[in-house]
């Protein structure tokens, strides 16, 4: 426990930074900037659990934030309240979720990545094609933000606050199912389903409660979205979004908690300053993914992590027993 | 009558093209274990590519002929200096090529611009020929045929030569085809060249029926993604069969059913992965 009093201290004063961020940075648009950074942690959280703990790496999943948003956006604007068309966004998109997960099940490695690609195609498929529902290229314009309990987020910081509050629970909830025997369970069938099997866990119950996690926190990723820019339209359920998600999961480190957040502000923060100056996202987007995948394929934070390790040796985390135990199970396939 | 006719001309044509488009993918994919996320890209610069060699005052299959060893050259570089690297991590090379293809894309659009190219279609193949009172336009007819060639020009390849037999054998084991001394890594380079030699050329062939236009890629990777899953990685048969359904189910959904074509279009692949997750004529499930 007394080991764990810097890295808690050190939470705490960034958590107390994130909380006056309003007022020590008191211009809207980097607030803005940093809500976009917010939920877009939460989505890039939610793919980890996929995968960075469950070893199953999803290029579908921008569907999936899209269909969240999507379905927001149409039950409020046929005239249903917000707190419903949350509700129901919610609920559709674990339900397409779960849906995703019993065909992506049925394979792992490549072929669930092959099978997600395609099923995140058909959803863009719908958002583009089916025009009488999504009003197809045009997209669904979202006219007013909700008004939980009566308040009114249409300011930039009244917004963050709202974000940064949901942020923390992703953030929590991370922490204690990473703790969980569900965590373990399902890092165990990333590492060694066939042990996990012989334990008696259902492995493919296991990957399937994984994805339904998963979907849930895209799915309120998806909607922080919908409510952040009050437009909606195929462009996000394209596979350029899965695309960015999954750059952020792995430039800032897969299977940690730290690593998605900032690999989250890295690509916001990216992406906002290159389009400032060029229309150049896509190429920019691309050269980051191959240069990271060529040259730092583990991420940022478990890369700086390793750095600090080795200039004090004598703080060794258990990481290194996980990292050792990941090593000796891929020397044995 | 005269659209279902229409229809089946557009679904056997766009079949011809997604043949050309997936076998190279497949062939590659049976021998790498990797889907190269970067097969729409080459239908798409191919297609760019023959354009500009149009420009120059090259004929159509000089022109295509000239794109396609182009993008040899190019999906050459791509496995020596970047794939190599990455040698054994399956997830890594999928990763890269999708990053790959998000640079060719934003390439292309910054040298071609967003207008769609229209190139016009070969002059000999102009016009329709009328038979019995249908009428069939030539130029439709004609990719058909350049599949239907290359497809048997393939299948000799692949079955009755020496190299073939190599790499059916790197599809089949790759360590053991090592063992045996083949050289499973120059077999790599060659797939890998010779697929994307295919999806340029077949760019060139069906740039005057699609036109060409930044998004094509998009497109055409998950048509070329689901033809594989469906007929099964590394079978040039299979390749052929799902490349056809495709082609027919592209075409009649959008007639029928235009707001969920893009949702028919996936249901033999999701029918396939439940009853039959290796494949129609795939030996090992994905």
């Amino acid at each position: 426990m007394k080991r764990r009093l810097p890295s808690m201290t050190a939470a705490l004063v960034v958590v107390a930074a994130m909380a006056t961020l309003p007022l020590w940075l008191a211009n809207t648009y980097y607030i803005n900037v940093a809500s976009q950074i917010l939920f877009w942690a939460i989505f890039a959280l939610g793919l980890n659990v996929l995968v960075g703990y469950a070893g199953l790496t999803s290029l579908g999943h921008a569907a999936l934030f899209a269909m969240s948003g999507y379905t927001a956006a149409i039950v409020v604007t046929a005239g249903g309240a917000h707190l419903l068309g949350a509700v129901a966004a919610i609920a559709m998109t674990v339900a397409t979720a779960a849906v995703f997960a019993v065909l992506a099940l049925r394979a792992t490695g490549i072929g669930f990545l092959m099978i997600t690609l395609a099923l995140g195609q058909i959803v863009w498929g719908i958002a583009y094609r089916w025009a009488a529902l999504t009003n197809g290229d045009n997209g669904i314009n979202f006219k007013t933000r909700p008004q939980p309990f009566g308040i009114d987020l249409t300011s930039a910081p009244a917004f963050y606050y709202a974000v940064l509050l949901v942020f923390l629970t992703a953030v929590m909830t991370m922490a204690v199912f990473v703790r969980s025997p569900l965590g373990a369970a399902v890092r165990g069938t990333r590492d060694q389903p066939r042990r996990m099997t012989a334990l008696g866990y259902n492995v493919w119950l296991v990957r399937f409660a994984a994805f339904l996690l998963s979907g849930f926190w895209t799915a309120v990723a998806g909607l922080l979205f919908l409510y952040y820019n009050q437009f909606i339209s195929p462009q996000v359920a394209a596979l350029q979004t899965s695309a960015e998600a999954l750059l952020m999961v792995i430039s800032g480190g897969t299977a940690t908690i730290l690593g998605p957040i900032a690999g989250a502000a890295i690509v916001v923060v990216m992406k906002t300053v290159v389009s400032a100056y060029v229309e150049r996202w896509n190429m920019v987007l691309g050269i980051i993914f191959v240069l990271i995948i060529s040259f730092m394929p583990d991420g940022l934070v478990p890369g700086i992590s390793r750095l600090v390790r080795s200039m004090w040796p004598q703080r060794r985390s258990n990481v290194t027993g996980e990292r050792a135990a990941k090593a000796a199970s891929e020397a044995r396939p | 009558m005269n659209l279902w006719l229409v229809l089946a001309i557009n679904s056997v044509t766009l079949g011809g093209l997604l043949f050309l488009l997936s076998a190279g993918f497949s062939l590659i994919f049976g021998l790498m274990r990797i889907p190269n996320l970067m097969h729409g890209s080459f239908f798409m610069l191919g297609a760019y590519m023959g354009s500009a060699f149009l420009k120059q005052g090259l004929g159509f299959w000089p022109a295509a002929l000239a794109s396609a060893i182009g993008m040899a050259v190019l999906g050459g570089l791509v496995e020596r200096l970047l794939l190599r690297r990455l040698a054994g991590q399956e997830l890594a090379q999928v990763l890269l090529t999708l990053g790959m293809s998000f640079i060719i894309a934003d390439a292309c659009l910054m040298i071609w611009t967003g207008d769609p190219i229209q190139p016009a279609t070969p002059p000999d193949l102009r016009g329709a020929v009328t038979t019995a009172g249908l009428v069939f336009p030539i130029y439709r007819i004609a990719i058909v045929g350049v599949a239907v060639a290359m497809a048997v020009a393939l299948w000799l390849l692949i079955d009755r030569t020496r190299i073939g037999a190599m790499i059916r054998a790197g599809v089949d084991d790759a360590p053991i085809a090592r063992v045996v001394g083949i050289k499973v890594s120059q077999l790599f380079t060659l797939v890998f060249c010779l697929g994307a030699a295919l999806a340029a050329f077949a760019g060139v062939v069906g740039s005057p029926y699609l036109s060409i236009y930044p998004g094509l890629d998009a497109e055409m990777l998950p048509l070329a993604l689901i033809v594989v899953i469906l007929g099964g990685a590394g079978s040039l048969l299979g390749a052929l069969l799902g490349s056809f359904i495709i082609g027919f189910l592209y075409n009649f959904g959008q007639a029928l059913f235009p707001d969920l074509a893009y949702v028919i279009l996936f249901v033999p692949m999701v029918l396939v992965l439940v009853l039959r997750p290796q494949g129609l004529f795939g030996r090992a499930a994905l």
